[in-house]
């Protein structure tokens, strides 16, 4: 254990670790909206996540080609916006894809919660398996070669062709804040801003909180529950979209096992926060992202990932309803 | 699809319907069967480019890991992704044990390992299984993959490196005294097949009973042994006041305790009870052929291949979990062309069984006849399309 | 009626959740074989009465004691095998299980064999097991189910299901049987023939303690009636007490029609 480490890059450790978290929060948006509606965990989510992670890059080989470079986030700003316009379309795809194939089907049936988890299960597998086959499955209908750039080594690290090359903003102490992750909080937030307001204001989000509360009575109150769940399946696709542009822009690759842990991790932040409560997920991502960032700092970089899944099982055993309570109708947003 | 499941419902009904001798000598001939497989490699089933022994240790093994999960899974609906884990702790015991820091016998470790990694599964299941059931699953899988760090970062473990040579299980007969001296008590030939027609293959002899590079039918053969005892085993359990606390424990947990069953009691020893077999199930693979294991051999993508195998044969059926650990481990040793889509393909499987077929390919007979009865009570009610839900 | 033993005491018991009180205040205690029906209108709180004298709920404040000691901190399984039964007014039947095996779920309560004894096969579990299997068949005869005892529970008609609910409960041995509107959904018929059941389950030595809505049933075959309304007990006494309290005629005018 090294805590005079600790001390001494606080500011570091707690920097990188609010951007991490705050990719952590956007994805746990869509685990805890979809708990919030069907009391269920989409266990497929973090595949939404890692499709929008390769939409990214295939942006990046799209619009700029293979050759790598390096250069500012200033001159990349154009390419990131379309870019996450393309990740936030391919997640939501991806996500009602998963809305349609892993659960529609069972709920329709009344099928037990077990079940749909499998399902879902079973559909992140798919997903995850089909990104590693994709040079495969472009073979079969003979596109191989025309895709090469985008599906070539489809098991291995994909990167994207652009690194963006942190500068530092300002300084605290002697840690130089760099614009890369000032950028990644800042959009983040803004984000969930957008979203917390478009629950809270919009029909969609009346009939997505009264859905939350009671699927019955919203039903009687002319509330399309279906068209309600879609939605929400949408809303954290496009939230994993933007999650993954953040990602690519800190990390920089992605690998087609990438959402695995990842989104264990995001599920912690959902649960951390109170899974259904939209706030929590921002509160549980930021929390998580700055706690496995200390916790690498005291007992090593290669403890990270253990740090954050003892925290998930020390949060459930002792407050499962999370720092702020859980249920996205109680808690107004 | 459809054309199987009624034939495989047909099968079991008929079955189900023998006089109780005619039953036990269909399973003594099938027992038979089984132990010579390796040694008949029938044409077609038979895998060619791979050592067939080898095969069928590795399919008698994940079918072993597949009857201790369906403890957990299919009798006390408790969702566990981190099976592997304890099919881990059992390798590593028995790798640190008789190889590593120690050299202790083989058939003390075994016991010693079952011993525990049950001990791990109660030590994990004492917090976890108070949480609700779909957060269970996370929460294992955490676990699992704890416990994979764990041996990954700990040098005394092994470390990423692993640990190498440790030692087979004991032979019978004289050793073997390379390289003309086989060792053992006799030879055992194989057959080899012309088309239809069999005859003795010379060059493929399994000396018995020798644990070695040679011929890995005495691992099979080993494993087959400990997957009968537990199949016994696990069907006296089920079938006695354990078991039924069980199954009221998966359908209805709250009903189960105001009726006087002490669920999590009986939660812990399913979870317990798993882990020992999953830990039996390592201990003999880090043994096999190979002696060698490390942290790559324990991806947690094997613990969703363990719970495709179980959901997919039929939960709460043995001899689905069978079924289900065979093709599992067998298809992609078959049929190499498909080894780098075993996972796509049981994902999709995992996805779609729930929708069409949530019983699995072998269910429990009481489900057969929970489904033959409702489906009675659809016809006389008119409807056509209806079907049981049992997990 | 003669002094009788009291097998339950509830004493002054409160539950609140968050803001809503659902029991305020309410004692009531029962006799050794009598049957005390409990009535009230829909949300009164009679089935939430059930739920913290089986260990379902804590009560915010007050006790329960069962043949004079405290249940409180005691798990509902403990509860359970110290002898207090009960059926749900939902039907929570073990579905994947048939008739008989449940009502062995419930004889279990008193066994203890574990996996050691259903391994080997002891004398302990074949004592066990034939002990369940006999209590059980005879629970099922009397509760006229014996020609279903295996059949799946699923599959059982609707009455049947609520009867073998009973069975279930009555293998536990209890010494009381809570009974949760057990004759909910059944036509009139089929009401009169429950409550002549119930009599003869009283009869057997067991003590009752019975929901239900319709009020002319209830006067029927209970020894004495508890009328909750608004988590409060507002009535107490024998069948004709309760008919002609005013307090009670209040709270079930216009509720009468439809709870019945
Ligand atoms: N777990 C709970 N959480 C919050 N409120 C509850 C809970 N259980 C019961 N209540 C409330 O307590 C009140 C009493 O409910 P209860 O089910 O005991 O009524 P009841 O007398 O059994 O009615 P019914 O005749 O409809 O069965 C109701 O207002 C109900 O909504
Ligand atoms: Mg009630």
């Amino acid at each position: 254990m090294d805590f005079s480490f600790l001390f001494t890059n606080i500011v570091e450790l707690t920097i990188t670790g609010l951007a991490i978290g705050a990719v952590y929060s956007l994805v746990a948006l869509g685990y805890t909206m979809v708990y919030g509606v069907l009391q269920l965990i989409n266990f497929a989510h973090s595949e939404v996540f890692m499709y929008g992670t390769f939409a990214v890059a295939w942006v990046f080989v799209f619009l700029h080609g293979t050759v790598p470079v390096t250069q500012s986030l200033g001159s990349t700003i154009g390419l990131l916006v379309v870019a996450l316009l393309a990740a936030m379309a391919l997640s939501a795809a991806i996500a009602l894809v998963i809305e349609r194939v892993a659960y529609r089907p069972l709920l329709k049936r009344g099928a037990p919660r077990l079940m749909a988890l499998i399902s879902a299960i079973g559909a992140s597998f798919a997903l995850s398996e089909l990104m590693g086959l994709r040079d495969r499955v472009v073979g079969w209908v003979g596109l191989r070669d025309n895709l090469d750039n985008y599906v070539s080594k489809a098991r291995d690290t994909y990167s994207n062709p652009v690194t963006i090359q942190p500068d530092t903003v300002f300084h605290v102490g002697s840690y130089g804040v760099k614009n890369v992750d000032i950028m990644v909080i800042v959009a983040a937030l803004l984000m969930m801003i957008a979203l917390d307001q478009f629950v809270r204001r919009t029909r969609f989000g009346r009939g997505m909180r009264a859905v939350a509360q009671d699927p019955d009575s919203a039903a009687l109150m002319g509330v399309n529950a279906s068209r309600i769940v879609r939605g929400t399946f949408v809303l954290g696709g496009m939230m994993a979209g933007a999650a993954a542009t953040l990602y690519m822009v800190k990390i920089g690759s992605t690998r087609q096992d990438s959402g695995f842990i990842l989104g264990v991790k995001a599920f912690t932040a959902a649960v951390l926060g109170g899974i259904g409560n939209l706030r929590g997920a921002l509160v549980g991502g930021l929390i998580l992202g700055v706690a496995e960032n200390y916790g690498a700092g005291i007992f090593g970089t290669q403890w990270k990932d253990v740090v954050s899944f003892v925290l998930l099982i020390l949060i459930l055993l002792v407050r499962p309803s999370g720092l702020l309570g859980e249920s996205l109708g109680k808690a107004r947003a | 699809m459809g054309v199987v499941r009624t034939y495989l419902d047909r099968m079991a009904r008929r079955y189900a319907a023998l006089p109780r001798p005619a039953r036990l000598a269909l399973i003594v001939l099938l027992v038979i069967f089984f132990y010579v497989l390796p040694l008949l490699r029938p044409p077609i089933i038979t895998t060619e480019q791979i050592d067939f022994g080898g095969v069928m240790f590795g399919v008698a093994a994940t079918a072993l890991v597949a009857v201790g999960l369906n403890i957990v899974i299919g009798y006390a609906g408790l969702l566990d992704l981190g099976y592997i884990g304890f099919y881990l702790v059992g390798a590593y015991t028995t790798g640190v044990l008789t190889a590593y820091h120690f050299a202790w016998p083989f058939f003390l470790v075994l016991p010693l390992a079952v011993v525990v990694t049950m001990a791990t599964g109660v030590l994990l299941g004492w917090p976890t299984l108070r949480v609700r059931g779909d957060y269970l699953a996370i929460v294992t899988l955490g676990f699992g993959e704890i416990i994979r760090l764990i041996v990954t970062n700990v040098g005394w473990l092994g470390a990423a490196a692993g640990i190498k040579d440790i030692p087979h299980p004991p032979n019978i007969g004289p050793a073997p005294k390379p390289p003309f001296d086989q060792g053992g008590l006799f030879s055992i030939p194989s057959l080899q097949w012309d088309g239809i027609i069999p005859s003795i293959d010379q060059g493929r002899d399994t000396r018995f009973l020798i644990f070695g590079a040679l011929s890995a039918v005495p691992y099979y053969w080993l494993i087959l042994t400990f997957l009968i005892l537990i199949l016994f085993a696990d069907r006296l359990v089920k079938d006695s006041r354990v078991g039924r606390a069980w199954e009221a424990t998966r359908e209805d947990e709250d009903a189960a305790e105001l009726m006087g069953v002490p669920t999590f009691r009986f939660k812990l020893l399913a979870f317990a009870l798993g882990a020992a077999i999953g830990g039996l199930s390592g201990s003999l693979y880090a043994s096999s052929q190979g002696g060698y294991i490390n942290p790559q051999s324990f991806p947690l993508l094997l613990s969703i291949l363990f719970v495709a195998a179980v959901i997919v044969g039929g939960a709460g059926s043995r001899w689905g979990a069978i079924v289900g650990g065979t093709l599992v481990a067998y298809l992609p040793e078959r049929f190499r062309e498909f080894a780098d889509f075993r996972l796509l393909v049981f994902g999709l499987a995992l996805m779609i069984l729930p929708v069409y077929r949530p019983q699995g390919l072998l269910p429990p007979r009481r489900t057969i006849r929970a489904r033959v009865a409702a489906k009675e009570i659809d016809q006389l009610e008119g409807r056509d399309d209806a079907q049981t839900e049992v997990l | 009626m003669a002094e009788r033993a009291r097998v339950l005491e509830v004493d002054d018991v409160t539950l609140r959740f968050g803001g809503l009180t659902a029991l305020d205040s309410v004692s009531l205690h029962i006799d050794e074989g009598e049957i005390l029906g409990m009535i009230g209108p829909n949300g009164a709180g009679k089935t939430t009465a059930f739920n913290v004298i089986t260990g379902v709920y804590q009560p915010t404040s007050g006790a329960v004691r069962f043949e004079g000691q405290p249940l409180a901190g005691l798990k509902k399984h403990a509860i359970t095998r110290r002898g207090i039964a009960r059926t749900f007014q939902n039907i929570r039947l073990f579905n994947s299980m048939t008739a008989l095996e449940n009502v062995l779920v419930g004889a279990d309560a008193h066994h203890s064999s574990g996996v050691l004894s259903a391994l080997f096969r002891t004398s302990k579990h074949r004592r066990e097991e034939d002990d369940g299997h006999e209590r059980g068949m005879e629970l099922l005869e009397f509760m006229g189910l014996t020609s279903r005892a295996d059949e799946l529970a699923a599959n059982l008609s609707y009455g049947d299901q609520r009867r073998l609910e009973i069975a279930r409960a009555m293998a536990t041995g209890p010494k009381l049987l809570c009974l949760d509107e057990p004759a909910a959904g059944f036509n009139p018929q089929e009401k009169v023939q429950l409550m002549e059941l119930i009599k003869r389950v009283r009869d057997r030595g067991y003590t009752v303690l019975l929901i239900e809505h319709d009020m002319r049933l209830v006067m029927g075959v209970t020894d004495r009636i508890v009328v909750l309304e608004f988590g409060k007990k507002i009535a107490e006494g024998t069948p004709a007490e309760i008919r002609d309290d005013p307090a009670v005629i209040a709270a079930y005018l216009g509720v009468d029609e439809d709870a019945s």
